[in-house]
């Protein structure tokens, strides 16, 4: 697939590469600085991987201190920069380009500091998602935001993208949870944004450092709210003949005044799919599946449970399967959870993120089915439904171009779809390169244009991951 | 000059012949709430008066959106009409200012503006999904929407969130919403000192039994006893349980009472408002830090700033704080003090010259004045919406 422009190495760049590793090389350990080309092939791409660009370099600094030397020099060289986590990015917003330094936090790994008086962890930005739940759950405690990706996915990327995951619904995504980080801006100088406390004096910097894709400094430490445990959880599993019912009961359930820590979806592709990886005892009999999760003691879980279950009762649900046990418990969500891999094994596919009005659920799961058999493509259908954030995976064969282009212009419809209902490209997953182009579907040019300003306060020359977010035409600066 | 426009275009019309001429430019929506920040020393006012109504409600996806000068009143009775509302408490500064008039849900969202219920179900900002604002320019900005999951491009809407109208004109913002609980009660502990109040508040935060808000009121604050308080909202069934649960995790420190219904509605509107520092001279500061370090940054002003009085909300994250308005109103004393805890002081009330004089809110480093400056100048290049209102010059 070659749909997605990058922009053109600069030559000049190229031309110093030596004196650039060099520089480069005088400023952080010797194995901090990845030089060859097999060892720089890992950092070619993300979980984007039908793109791919040789880095010039890549650079693992160990320190705050390491990766402001190399941004600074990075910056006075006019060097593009482009900030890794742990390359987990569906929508491209870690691929480097051929002149591009790329500087991974994935070595500042450690946990800093763990308060429950004040209930916040400290941590570096390399340290994984699952990683700081893993550091407080003997305690009884976790870190709300799981994206499925949560094993390996940095707390630093998280931050850069705002990402999100199941449990959202009710507590939240990655910019609800962060106290405060330290930032590395691009003339080397470090700052502090927020801290162990609540809304920071002055503009609300780490509401807008959240979400910008590594596009104005790199966040090499966080200060996280860490939340009690519930006593329990307990999914259920509620099969519904077909996604209008599914839709309805969603709708319901929270106009009846009850928010659920998660409500996923799944259609009967997505069923097949995930059961046939993780047997999870998923319904096969049914159009649409709901994973609802309630939490609580046992006897708040039955008792909300019991209102859940009469709402789908209404909307016709076939089967309702209640979890009985943490093995049940960890197999449903894992299912659910790897739909992506799972997907994966039977076919290439490319994963969609937009979010609608969740009453357009119905309409758009029609029109996207008629979108996709348009192209000749099937879709696989698992998202967030409390939130309409979808998720729909287009199935295709990466090997057969025209499929590819296919697959890639379906997904463009898809998102354009969702603008179009009043929703958004992208809920979770971030712009990057993906949906970059797709930015003036949803934004004139007043709106992306106030938005290049803020960046440009930051990083003038574009020089911080600068083929993403915004389209390549039309760009301005400070 | 008073402009009170009726449509967006007209406010559009209006911001640009301001920023043609460089004219300071005040922002004004109900009035109930200008002393916050430095005083302005604006020529023009522009008005949101006449921009009102609720532009989109649905209930079973949880977000409503109205014209920013919509009075919060409509909103919150509108929800209340379905069962639900507002996640964040929205203080009212009429009683701490004695102010009249009515909060418009603009100003909601240009202030930042929550209360209690910010430490558990987050801040205006958090809520927040959608805005419309005037710039500098006179362009009509978008940023984020109507949904509450997108993280497509920079979120201008978190920037404008607390920027007290200093980034341009909110016309209309868009906000997530919750159900109401079914029922509502407090638990009040009676006695304890400070100390002991924010361990008992941290113990209560850090259970699964979901304080959705977390005060402690000294002896003297509007009581003469000392009063800890938690509050829990939920479904009948679970205040039951999670009441007898808390008071027993938490028996060391005496029985609690239990209150519900509109002694318990008043009471926090008390702690929501500072109404307890309502109608005095004193100056009154707003005090936030890591929740644990509470009592020991209120110990070391008390040593240095004489008759200061306070009360703890958000588990004893945040202090309201009431001081003589002497001199600097204890500025340089309790921002001294503050420095070995971390966190922020802001000063709600004063006189103006107070607030004149003194940084109202808590001085940035040079990095992120800098920044600062830049992000004004991105979206205000003349620098006419409320110039000072933040910071000097900016």
């Amino acid at each position: 697939m070659s749909a997605i422009a990058f922009p053109a190495p600069d030559a000049g760049i190229l031309a110093r590469r030596d004196s650039i590793l060099a520089g480069l090389s005088r400023l952080v350990a010797p194995d901090a600085l990845i030089t060859s080309e097999d060892e720089r092939r890992p950092y070619e791409t993300d979980a984007l991987t039908a793109y791919r660009r040789m880095p010039l370099a890549v650079v693992l600094p160990s320190t705050t201190q390491e990766v402001a030397a190399v941004l600074r020099y990075c910056s006075e060289a006019g060097v593009p920069v482009v900030p890794r986590g742990a390359g987990t990015s569906l929508a491209g917003g870690a691929i480097p380009q051929e002149d591009a330094v790329v500087i991974g936090v994935s070595k500042m790994n450690r946990i800093l500091e763990i308060d429950y008086a004040s209930r916040i962890a400290k941590v570096q930005a390399g340290v994984t998602n699952l990683a700081v739940s893993g550091a407080v759950s003997a305690d009884g405690f976790f870190y709300a935001p799981d994206p499925s990706s949560q094993l390996a996915c940095s707390i630093g990327g998280n931050i850069g993208m705002n990402s999100g995951g199941a449990h959202c619904l009710k507590y939240g995504v990655t910019t609800n949870n962060v106290l405060g980080v330290t930032l590395v801006m691009l003339d080397g100088s470090v700052v502090e944004i927020g801290g162990s406390h609540l809304d920071s004096p002055g503009y609300d910097l780490l509401g807008l450092i959240n979400g910008s894709e590594g596009q104005l400094g790199i966040v090499t430490e966080a200060t996280v709210r860490i939340l009690r445990q519930a006593e329990g959880a307990r999914p259920v599993l509620f099969g519904f003949p077909t996604s209008v019912e599914a839709g309805a009961a969603v709708a319901a359930i929270i106009g009846a005044g009850i928010i659920p820590v998660a409500m996923e979806f799944m259609d009967k592709p997505a069923i097949e799919i995930c059961e046939a990886f993780a047997h999870a005892g998923y319904p096969m009999d049914c159009g649409a599946l709901l994973i609802i999760e309630v939490e609580g003691s046992e006897a708040e879980m039955d008792a909300q449970l019991a209102r859940i279950v009469a709402i789908a009762r209404e909307h016709g649900v076939g089967t309702v399967k209640e979890s009985k046990s943490a093995m049940e418990t960890a197999a449903i969500w894992k299912g659910r959870k790897s739909a992506f891999g799972a997907t994966g094994r039977i076919a290439d596919y490319i994963c969609m993120d937009g979010t609608i009005p969740t009453g357009q659920l119905p309409y758009v799961l029609e029109r996207m089915d008629a979108i996709v058999k348009g192209y000749g493509l099937r879709v696989a259908n698992v998202f967030h439904a409390g939130d309409g954030n979808l998720h729909p995976l287009i199935l295709y064969n990466c090997n057969d171009p025209v499929e590819a282009q296919k697959a890639e212009d379906a997904g463009n419809d898809i998102l354009k779809l969702c603008v179009e209902v009043g929703g958004c490209l992208t809920g979770e997953h971030g712009v990057g390169i993906e949906k970059r182009d797709l930015m003036t579907f949803q934004f004139n040019e007043a709106d992306l244009h106030q938005q290049q300003r803020v960046r440009a306060v930051f990083d003038p020359r574009w020089l911080m991951n600068p083929a993403k977010v915004f389209p390549l035409e039309g760009r301005i600066a400070a | 000059m008073l402009h009170t426009p009726t449509t967006e275009a007209q406010a559009c019309a209006v911001v640009a012949s301001i920023v043609e001429a460089r004219v300071p430019l005040a922002i004004r929506g109900g009035g109930t709430r200008s002393g916050l920040g430095r005083p302005d020393n604006a020529v023009s006012t522009i008005s949101s008066a006449e921009l009102t109504g609720i532009t989109l409600y649905e209930p079973s996806e949880m977000v409503i959106g109205a014209k920013a000068g919509t009075p919060l009143k409509l909103i919150e009775d509108t929800l209340a009409s379905r069962g639900q509302m507002l996640p964040f408490e929205p203080m009212d500064h009429r009683a701490l200012f004695g102010t009249e008039g009515e909060p418009t849900i603009g100003a909601i969202a240009a202030g930042n503006i929550s209360g209690p219920r910010r430490i558990n179900a987050g801040a205006a900002r958090d809520s927040l999904i959608g805005i419309k604002l005037i710039n500098g320019r006179g362009e009509l900005v978008k940023s984020g929407g109507r949904v509450m999951k997108n993280v497509t491009g920079l979120d201008l809407v978190k920037l404008v969130s607390g920027s007290f109208g200093t980034l341009g004109f909110l016309t209309e913002v868009t906000f997530r919403v919750l159900p109401r609980p079914e029922r509502v009660v407090t638990l009040i502990w009676e006695d304890l000192a400070d100390e002991a109040a924010v361990a008992l508040l941290s113990g209560a935060l850090g259970s699964p039994f979901e304080p959705m808000a977390a005060a402690h009121l000294p002896a003297g604050i509007g009581a003469e006893q000392a009063r800890t308080l938690l509050r829990l909202e939920n479904f009948s069934a679970s205040i039951s349980y999670r009441a007898a649960e808390l008071a027993r995790l938490l028996k060391g420190y005496g029985r609690p009472e239990l209150i519900e219904g509109r002694a318990s509605d008043v009471l926090w509107r008390e702690v929501r408002d500072a109404a307890f520092f309502a109608g005095t001279q004193e100056a009154v500061w707003r005090l936030s830090l890591a929740p644990g370090n509470g009592p020991k940054a209120t110990g070391a002003i008390a040593r240095s700033v004489p008759r200061a009085r306070w009360f703890y909300d958000w588990g004893g994250g945040l202090v309201w704080l009431a001081v003589p308005t002497e001199g600097d109103a204890g500025a340089t004393a309790i921002r001294a003090a503050l420095k070995p805890f971390g966190g922020h002081a802001t000063l709600v009330r004063a006189p103006d010259a107070v607030r004149t004089a003194v940084p109202v809110f808590e001085p940035l480093s040079e990095p992120l004045m800098r920044v600062t400056v830049g992000i004004k100048k991105s979206f205000d290049p003349e620098g006419v919406f409320e110039p000072g209102r933040m910071y000097a010059g900016v």
